[in-house]
């Protein structure tokens, strides 16, 4: 007589090393939610133990003028390319994982959101970095324009800062 | 054909979106910009400020070579984020 032995097959676990990786680039005119945002982030993402975001909002005063608005324009197709490339040197400067840039456009009242940044990293100091780094090069370079609109009835296109571009040299010299 | 496209504050004082040029005896931006100040003279102010420019969604100068099918944009420094 036979006897048939069935043995349990041995049970593998694929453990990688590799973050999911995944980034998500959105021009729109709706709003986000901060908390989804970050749910996509983490979902399944069991890797990276960081999770840093930045959320920029529309603020009712600048340069000595009461804003109530601002109106953002931006260069369809350019804009997605540039997002693309400085999260690409991100992911090339530091280990990160999921990427996320948000910008709106549009007519924004104060008190609207404007833009998200969240990344993911094994752990944190990556993902503060490169939350920073996005950020600053977003505002250096990114194809967007703002006009501010004032409480006095004023429409005016917000000149660039040289502030913001001189991020570009502080992070040459973190090189 | 050469495509021009203005944005922002530049698209404003030009109170032009776009415009197409022929890219006959043009070579690169540098003589975009002549040929474009030819045809309208009162655009001198608006360009004389800074005026960045973009050939095909790349970052230039005014030496950057123009062949027909490009896309130039003008505009002025960026402020988003």
């Amino acid at each position: 007589m036979k006897s048939h032995f069935s043995l349990p097959l041995p049970v593998v676990k694929v453990m990688t090393n590799f973050s999911q990786q995944s980034v998500k680039i959105s021009i729109q005119q709706e709003d986000y939610n901060l908390a989804e945002e970050v749910g996509a982030l983490e979902l399944n993402n069991h890797i990276d133990g960081a999770v840093v975001t930045f959320s920029g909002l529309v603020r009712n005063n600048n340069l000595g003028e009461k804003i109530t608005a601002l109106e953002l324009e931006h260069y369809p197709g350019m804009t997605e390319k540039q997002l693309d490339n400085i999260i690409t040197r991100a992911k090339s400067k530091w280990q990160l994982g999921n990427i996320t840039v948000i910008h709106r456009i549009g007519y924004l009242p104060v008190g609207q959101q404007i833009v998200f940044v969240g990344v993911t990293s094994k752990h944190r100091k990556n993902a503060f970095a490169a939350c920073e780094y996005i950020m600053d090069f977003l505002k250096i370079e990114a194809t967007f324009w703002k006009k501010e609109h004032t409480e006095q009835g004023k429409a005016l296109w917000l000149d660039a800062r040289q502030s913001d571009k001189n991020k570009a040299t502080d992070w040459q010299g973190k090189e | 054909m050469i495509n021009i496209v203005f944005f922002a504050a530049l698209k404003e004082k030009l109170n032009c979106e776009a415009l197409t040029l022929s890219s006959v005896n043009i070579q690169n931006v540098e003589q975009v910009m002549e040929k474009i100040l030819e045809q309208h003279p009162n655009w001198q102010n608006a360009f004389s400020q800074t005026v960045l420019i973009a050939v095909n969604h790349n970052m230039v100068d005014k030496s950057h070579p123009v062949s027909s099918g490009d896309e130039i944009a003008f505009f002025p420094p960026v402020t988003g984020g």
